[in-house]
């Protein structure tokens, strides 16, 4: 165990720029935008009737507060919220692809590999250090950064608001919703962890089996047998279209590291995206994990497991130092 | 003395060739052993087959254990420095000697630092700024540090200067060496380490040809340097090699008694390149 997390700890020393330094810097850049439109906003808009922040509009708030505009600004800050995470877990998708690729590959090329397989550590342990790292560290990492920046965010409307005789303290710090939101975020990780699976296994497979240029390999094989099936239609014999195989195959292959993306493989999240509440409520957690019944969840993690266990064979067998 | 290394009919075929034809050692411990070979003869082959970094066909027994199945066991009896880049470029001094403590059971801090101390490196270097030289020197403060049984080392003074190759041995054979370790080194460059070797390996076309230890060496083989006139009566006794030198004729012989050749002319203790030279004769054509 103390072998292990030196080995996470030796995965965040060698890519601190990119699991800390890229969250942290574009939160500060999201921070700061958000900072130059209230202050736009304010210099611009002065004396208007009515000052628009997050899709709420602020002076209302100070005059008439039914349950139901409560119930709204609540969510308007919630939705805020979320959206500086969205953002960090976009850029974060980025980091895990790349790293992943490059995860068992990198150091075959410089040969350090034969640094570290100089040292008393299981292939086994080396392979799940780096997927561990990919679906629990980086996104632990991102998520903190994203509730630290949408809790500033909160702030800075919080104050904004104070100017305009709306007084949102009480309601950021009594009513549920900042702290609901964190634990709607850290909730997320078990199913960040199992949907990504599918890609982190293939692009560890890659990284682990490739001579040279994972990358072209990663995107080449699942994409070439995309188009081979879409161009014989051979999807038919199963009765099912070619955009199945790209959507539960492909897909599931390259994108999964994209966090939320299972929203897009259930159909009933999107049922009511007729008002902007309603799509709300369907990023409630329930919702989320009202996901886990898909078996695009299950079999996804099986086949990345399976991929994951192939790629430790491979670390294992691969001599080409 | 117990045997470190045993290896029978080791053979190891890549796509085309064969990099080791049924080779056959034992290696005791305690020695110091330079496998010396042209080349492509199959000594880093055999070297990454004794860490478990490749298949092989064959037996072989590194410290009573098969690499093959447990190369994460036998790390920490085994340590082994490889070639001089193979440090990870992005790693600080401070965090090679943390990480290299927290994983590996038989490493003292104290001891790597005491050899740290005698180099210019510093806690917060990066190996990407460091010489090739500093590299070698971090490598070989972290492995001495490690009491291990066996160290390999292939070619670890590779690209170094004549300045840290020497520090480089004599570091070894002062702090580190004793009667319960092993070191397994390969180089080109013979004559440097000849005189800290106890045992002597070479290696042509994946088998071993020679396996001696020195002293028997200095029995076994003689240089006779001699004129002209002595010459044909020297070659009727079958020598493996000959040369001219300053119009003497020098030649090499294996097994020949000294009484038989003293009355020819001078004898001398081959030395290990000379002997090589001649034992791998014709390896290139």
């Amino acid at each position: 165990m103390k072998t292990f997390s030196w080995l996470i700890k030796r995965e965040f020393w060698e890519h601190r720029g990119s699991f800390f330094w890229a969250p942290v810097i574009t939160a500060c850049v999201m921070l700061a935008l958000n900072l130059m439109g209230i202050i736009t906003g304010e210099v611009f808009l002065r004396g208007h009737p009515s000052v628009m922040v997050d899709g709420t509009h602020l002076d209302m708030i100070g005059h008439y507060l039914t349950a139901e505009q409560l119930r709204q600004v609540g969510a308007g800050l919630d939705m805020s919220m979320l959206s500086v995470t969205g953002v960090l877990s976009t850029i974060m998708a980025i980091v895990v692809f790349f790293y992943c690729l490059g995860a068992l590959y990198d150091d075959r090329r410089d040969r350090s590999i034969l640094f570290w397989k100089s040292l008393p550590i299981s292939d086994r342990d080396t392979v799940l250090s780096k997927v561990i790292s990919a679906t629990v560290l980086v996104p632990v990492i991102t998520i903190v950064v994203g509730i630290l920046a949408g809790l500033s965010m909160l702030v800075m409307v919080a104050i904004t608001a104070t100017f305009h005789g709306a007084n949102l303290w009480t309601m950021l710090w009594t009513a549920p919703h900042p702290f609901q939101m964190i634990a709607h975020l850290l909730a997320m990780i078990p199913l960040i962890f199992l949907w990504a699976l599918p890609t982190i296994g293939w692009l560890l497979l890659c990284s682990a089996a490739a001579r040279s240029k994972p990358f072209l390999w990663a995107l080449a094989v699942p994409v070439g047998a995309g188009i081979i099936v879409s161009w014989f239609s051979l999807m038919g014999v199963f009765n099912l279209s070619s955009t199945w195989f790209w959507q539960h195959i492909v897909a599931r292959m390259l994108l999964s590291v994209f966090p939320g993306g299972w929203m897009a493989y259930d159909p009933s999240i999107f049922q009511h995206t007729e008002s902007p509440m309603a799509l709300y409520d369907s990023l409630s957690l329930g919702h989320m994990y009202a996901s886990l019944v898909q078996p695009e969840f299950w079999v996804g993690a099986i086949a990345g497991i399976a991929m994951i266990t192939l790629a430790i064979f491979m670390r294992g067998h691969r001599d080409d130092s | 003395m117990s045997t470190v290394i045993d290896a029978r009919d080791l053979t190891k075929e890549y796509k085309s060739t064969l990099a080791l034809d049924a080779a056959n050692f034992q290696i005791e411990s305690g020695r110091i052993v330079g496998l010396i070979g042209p080349n492509g003869a199959g000594k880093t082959t055999a070297l990454k087959a004794i860490l478990g970094l490749t298949d092989f066909e064959g037996e072989l027994s590194v410290l009573g254990m098969d690499p093959r199945h447990h190369r994460d066991r036998l790390m920490r009896e085994v340590c082994f420095i490889a070639d001089v880049a193979v440090l990870p470029r992005w790693m600080r001094v401070s965090e090679a000697i943390d990480f290299v403590e927290a994983v590996h059971p038989r490493f003292n801090r104290a001891r790597c630092e005491h050899f740290l101390a005698r180099t210019k490196l510093t806690p917060s270097q990066k190996v990407k700024q460091m010489s090739k030289g500093m590299i070698v020197q971090l490598h070989l403060a972290l492995v001495m540090a490690i009491d291990a049984r066996l160290l390999v080392l292939d070619e670890p003074t590779l690209g170094l200067d004549i300045l840290y190759r020497k520090q480089f041995y004599q570091t070894l054979l002062e702090d580190y060496f004793d009667e319960n370790k092993t070191i397994i080194v390969t180089t080109h460059q013979v004559e440097e380490i000849e005189h800290i070797l106890t045992d002597l390996m070479f290696i042509r076309d994946g088998q071993i040809v020679l396996n001696t230890n020195m002293d028997d060496m200095g029995e076994r083989f003689v240089e006779l340097m001699t004129s002209a006139e002595h010459a044909d009566a020297a070659r009727a006794l079958g020598p493996l090699d000959e040369r001219h030198v300053f119009g003497k004729c020098v030649f090499l012989f294996d097994g020949v008694s000294r009484e038989q050749l003293e009355p020819l002319g001078e004898l001398r203790r081959p030395s290990v390149s000379d002997l090589f030279v001649a034992t791998m004769k014709g390896t290139y054509e």
